[in-house]
């Protein structure tokens, strides 16, 4: 499995936006000096005309693929970057960063704040999908990339390849959303505020301060579970556990009896060692905050030259199928150049992790022809 | 073997038109189209397998059904919209016509003719709904919704106010000159408001 892949890899930091410079956030607030957490696999080339910018999803973090040494378990869209994938390491260089608010790395609510030497908790500026954008801008122009080839991003993701588009429709050839929409719905607002109220419910939160304590596990758990239940459709739910129990009768006690209860209460109690509970509020707020409908994601007049693969998922509730369709439709009215494919997936949400073939035969020939194209259009140019 | 349909499609479209396909399925036609007539084109086809075909030869595709209307785009948007042997398969084939000459400056309309010979007499003779190399269904399988003649469309076109500019009828492997409504097997038509 390991030879097959980027190999061993290793996390890289990039600190911008220092006194008096601070990143002004949408807020109004500011933030510095900031500092992201990004993985890069493959060679940029001469021209930097192959770059490719992997936005992760809500738990997601900058490490996309390879392993770390000593890892067992490789990155978190390993199945799709890397020789002769999907995102094909031996063309393209693929660069994927955590998010401003995130906990792996880059600058978050549990990062040092320099004006008091503590964590800033709730301290910490509210951020929004536009300021993570933003933040990963810094890191494109540090490393000298005028245009990236492709922006691409499942969920979260989707939405930051949504808002490449609206804010830098100049540096970027094409965008991949995929199993995403163009603002929350009231729905998916709902399932955030439950996930929120589950953490902040829980006393150890404690208003945020909960650093060099006991985190708020149990309320993070919580958040956690009700996340699952969403990625998972209900046909996904029955082909896993169905209602198989854990051990061979019923406990007649509040223990975990089927097999689906203990696989909740596990990706909660696993998820809880991995991630920030303050983080998950901030994030979880800016995918809520997020809007790029109508007229927002580009304006009506405005000739801009990105070509889009639109991506979603048949059985998936969370983000249906209307929300990528309504994607395609605003590009189509304003005549830009967009595919879209439903894939008929069984997975619900997670199938944007779990479709991998069909996403690679997709993808692939996507990434081939705007490649291809760009090539084209510099020899023109010559 | 390039198809006879798409052969007499492609000398109607100018070269570098926008065109929209309609029920593209694997892109050969908007492949043909892109490389022959440097076409910016585009296609709506409803099976999923279709899609990554039309990906895989670099064609922009939108996985959907043309029942639905195609109300995201402004009118007139394309020089031409094509809906080739797709048209006996949607359900509002009125509403999709008057849709597609909403939107395209010409609306290029192929389907297989149910009044061709062998059609005729399987149900005159033998009584049995017809199967032929343009209907090649039983009645238990076919796709088909719609079943219509050359001289249906005409007359469609007639009560609808829809020019018809050009009109080919297509034999086996060659253009039918006469008595089409009889010994043509499909017809295409290029028709306008």
């Amino acid at each position: 499995m390991k030879e097959k892949g980027v190999g061993e890899v290793k996390t890289g930091y990039f600190t911008f936006a220092e006194h008096p410079h601070e990143l002004k956030l949408e807020s109004g607030q500011s933030l510095g000096p900031v500092t992201l957490a990004y993985e890069a696999y493959g060679t940029l080339n001469k021209e930097k005309s192959n770059a490719i910018l992997v936005c992760h999803a809500l738990s997601g973090d900058a490490h996309a693929a390879g392993f770390y040494e000593g890892d067992k378990s490789p990155g978190w869209w390993d199945e799709m970057i890397g020789p002769g994938k999907a995102l094909d390491t031996n063309k393209y260089f693929v660069l994927c960063s955590n998010v401003i608010g995130g906990c792996k790395g880059s600058t978050g609510p549990a990062s040092v704040n320099p004006k008091t030497g503590k964590p800033y908790a709730l301290g910490f500026p509210i951020i929004t999908i536009k300021d993570m954008v933003r933040a990963q801008k810094y890191l494109i122009d540090h490393l000298g990339i005028k245009q990236l080839l492709c922006v691409i991003g499942g969920s979260m993701g989707g939405m930051q390849t949504l808002q490449w588009v609206a804010t830098y429709p100049e540096n970027v050839q094409s965008a991949i959303p995929i199993a995403t929409a163009l603002k929350h719905s009231p729905q998916q607002i709902a399932f955030d505020e439950v996930g929120r109220q589950a953490v902040m419910a829980d006393p150890a939160w404690d208003e945020g301060n909960y650093y060099g304590k006991a985190a708020p596990e149990r309320g993070l758990a919580v958040a956690r579970m009700i996340g699952h239940i969403t990625y998972m459709s209900d046909k996904s739910m029955e082909e896993k556990f169905s209602r198989r129990l854990k051990e061979k009768d019923y406990s007649f006690k509040f223990s975990t009896d089927f097999e689906v209860e203990g696989y909740l209460r596990y990706r909660g109690d696993n998820f809880v060692k991995r991630f920030d509970a303050n983080s998950y509020l901030y994030i979880t707020k800016a995918m809520d905050y997020f809007d790029v409908s109508a007229d927002k994601l580009i304006p009506r007049d405005a000739h801009i030259d990105v070509r889009f693969l639109v991506i979603s998922f048949k059985s998936d509730w969370l983000y249906p199928s209307y929300q990528s369709q309504e994607i395609a439709r605003q590009l189509k009215i304003r005549g830009i150049d967009a595919t879209y494919c439903e894939i008929n997936s069984t997975y619900g949400h997670d199938a944007f992790l779990l479709e991998v073939e069909e996403e690679t035969r997709l993808i692939k020939h996507f990434l081939n022809k705007t490649f291809k194209d760009k090539d084209i259009t510099r020899t023109y140019e010559i | 073997m390039e198809r006879l349909d798409h052969k007499i499609i492609s000398g109607i479209i100018e070269p570098g038109s926008k065109v929209l396909d309609l029920g593209c399925g694997n892109g050969e036609l908007l492949l043909l189209l892109t490389n022959s007539k440097q076409a910016k084109v585009q296609g709506i086809e409803l099976d999923e397998q279709a899609i990554y075909e039309c990906v895989e030869k670099g064609l922009s595709v939108f996985h959907g059904d043309i029942d639905s209307g195609l109300t995201e785009y402004p009118d007139k948007s394309f020089d031409c919209v094509i809906l080739n042997q797709t048209m006996q398969e949607a359900k509002k084939i009125d509403f999709v016509i008057q849709e597609a000459l909403r939107v395209g400056r010409e609306v290029i309309v192929g389907f297989p003719n149910f009044a061709y010979i062998k059609a005729r007499s399987m149900l005159f003779f033998r009584g049995k709904a017809p199967i032929s190399k343009s209907l090649p269904y039983h009645w238990y399988d076919t796709p088909n919704l719609h079943f219509l003649s050359i001289s249906d469309f005409k007359d469609y076109c007639r009560e609808k106010g829809i020019k018809v500019e050009q009109r080919f009828y297509l034999g086996q492997k060659r253009v039918v000159k006469i008595f089409p409504n009889v010994f043509a097997l499909q017809a295409l038509f290029l028709i306008s408001r």
